[in-house]
């Protein structure tokens, strides 16, 4: 078995090495980023940071609007994505035999919508939602165009998570004599919590990532918002523009970074415990380690 | 699940008001989408019709205030940018999904893992921040600002590792066992049984993964606004300043009115068309469910 250009033990060897020095290229990176960022972060963070108003255009004071922006198109966001993701994923899994032709529809438009750029969406929730429906830039409107886009993996969380519940609850249920509604209510959905609760987490996460669909649906505005028509900045937006607009304005954005950065590990963090404690009904998958 | 035509177990009132509700809420659902795609073609529509497509791809140049059009520079931009980050992207993604299925002590592929999910949830904006603040000062001396298109395909490379790396992973975690074994009887090593047994056997979903990293690569906006230097000329090598579609609609959308509105709409329309032929594609292979 000796080929005459490069022998097999060869190939193995040369092969381990690269496979071992692309995965740590890759958490190399991420370490280099989030130390980075972290480095230049920290020493602007301070309780003050996170209290006070923006000033000189972000140069001084701290961030306190922007948070506050931040949880009210949050807060919009998931009390339209919630309610709409939880029926719609009640409606494909209990509802709709996995075949029918509405189910695959629902599916496959929820699957472009997933793939769609967030610009996209901004182009969208600006003319939809701020020009057609007259909200102007507005956190309300910000807020909607961000179920928009949180919709699919929620849904798809929520799916799963009910569908992970097993099938002898519905017909224990049932022999009770329980109507479906009441299964639903009081024996699915119970029995599916953490993985109700992971989909909102991952929504929540997509949310707070976002930005490119916020430019022009929520603004730019750092005043601490009033109202849910006023336009208010968020946490992303607040980086970007401190980043590219502000003159002196990086380690101030770094620390902005820090703090969404910090807040979305651990969303991420619970995301997954979350998901591990559904994963006790899902049958294991089998890893083809040699 | 339990059938839903009517039956002993849907003899309640309430189950009935549930199932509409829920129905409704499922078609409402469907129809954002529906709801995107149509308002983006009602905006785009008087450009379509008053300037027509042509002139995009034949104008002098990129001057919308003085009403010249050609995107040619922002596609090219986004063609480059999306082939580059491929390019990189593809063989380290792919790496990880092996390391962690084939190369991994079993403790470091559960933290692998986890920790390319980390990467995955990084926002665009943190990564074009990182990109500012670190690499393009590092790629300045290459010349010009450093702001360029390497700095962005860069950037937008590590930001596409993830999902090739976690669908490749899910890929080769579904081929069956008995293929693995019987390579590892046969007396073939590790990177034979990779190469010859498990890539050919998770093709399909592996494809999947390449095509959903390049609907992202595509639609990347923010990390590659903040490094591209967004200048809307034909770039001459991989240090010249370039523009993507997507940078030049967040640029141009805060002021652009009337003609200039519908052309970014245009282009809008045209990614969101792209990217929808690219998931219907994967929907038709029927790769998407192992995503």
């Amino acid at each position: 078995m000796r080929s005459p250009v490069i022998s097999p033990a060869w190939k193995e060897r040369v092969a381990s090495v690269a496979i071992w020095v692309s995965a740590s290229l890759i958490v190399g990176v991420l370490a280099w980023i989030l130390i980075d960022i972290f480095m230049k972060g920290f020493s602007q963070l301070s309780i003050s940071f996170l209290r006070d108003e923006v000033e000189d255009a972000g140069r001084g004071g701290g961030i306190a609007s922007i948070i506050a922006s931040t949880l009210a198109i949050l807060t919009v966001t998931l009390s339209v994505a919630v309610p709409l993701s939880l029926a719609t994923a009640i409606a494909l899994t209990e509802y709709t035999r996995d075949l029918t032709r509405g189910g695959r529809f629902v599916r496959r438009s929820l699957d472009v919508l997933a793939a769609v750029p967030s610009i996209v969406f901004g182009l969208f929730g600006n003319a939809f939602f701020c020009i057609a429906l007259g909200m102007g830039y507005s956190i309300l409107a910000g807020g909607l165009t961000l179920a928009c886009m949180a919709l699919p993996i929620m849904i798809r969380t929520t799916e799963q998570a009910i569908r992970s519940v097993p099938d002898e609850y519905r017909f224990a249920a049932a022999a009770l004599g329980l109507s479906r509604t009441t299964t639903m209510f009081r024996v699915v959905l119970p029995a599916a919590t953490p993985g109700l609760a992971a989909g909102l987490v991952l929504g929540i996460g997509r949310a707070l990532a976002e930005t490119a669909a916020l430019l022009f649906t929520s603004g730019y505005v750092t005043r601490m918002p009033e109202s849910l028509s006023d336009s208010g900045r968020a946490l992303s937006v607040h980086i970007y523009d401190m980043a590219m607009n502000v003159p002196g304005g990086n380690t101030r954005a770094c620390a902005t970074a820090t703090v969404l950065v910090l807040l979305l590990l651990f969303i991420n963090g619970a995301a997954v415990m979350l998901m591990r404690s559904v994963g006790r009904h899902v049958p294991p998958t089998r890893s083809g380690s040699v | 699940m339990t059938p839903s035509s009517p039956n002993t177990l849907f003899r309640f009132h309430i189950d009935r008001w549930l199932t509409l509700i829920t129905r409704g809420a499922a078609i409402i659902s469907a129809a954002v989408v529906l709801l995107v795609v149509a308002f983006l073609a009602m905006e785009s529509w008087p450009a379509l019709r008053d300037i027509g497509l042509r002139r995009f791809l034949t104008d002098e140049s990129w001057h919308p205030l003085s009403g010249s059009f050609n995107l040619v520079p922002m596609i090219t931009g986004t063609a480059l940018t999306t082939t580059g980050a491929l390019l990189i992207a593809v063989p380290l993604g792919i790496s990880s999904a092996v390391f962690g299925q084939f190369y991994a002590p079993p403790w470091m592929a559960v933290w692998h893992r986890r920790l390319v999910e980390l990467l995955a949830g990084i926002p665009s904006v943190v990564f074009g921040l990182w990109g500012l603040v670190v690499l393009v000062p590092l790629l300045a001396p290459l010349g010009g600002s450093g702001q360029s298109l390497l700095a962005a395909t860069l950037v937008l490379s590590l930001m596409i590792v993830p999902t090739i790396a976690l669908t490749s992973h899910s890929a080769l975690s579904s081929v069956p066992h008995e293929l693995i074994a019987g390579g590892a009887a046969l007396g073939l090593q590790r990177w034979a049984i990779v190469w010859r047994i498990a890539l050919p056997a998770g093709k399909a979903g592996i494809k999947t993964g390449l095509l959903l990293a390049t609907c992202r690569a595509l639609g990347e906006t923010m990390a590659v606004l903040m490094l591209a230097g967004n200048v809307p000329r034909m770039p001459d090598s991989v240090v010249s300043p370039i523009r993507t579609l997507t940078a030049n609609i967040a640029l141009e959308m805060g002021y652009a009115t009337s003609e200039h509105r519908a052309i970014l709409f245009v282009s809008g329309l045209v990614l969101l068309s792209v990217v929808s032929l690219f998931v219907l594609v994967i929907d038709f292979v029927g790769g998407w469910k192992n995503a």
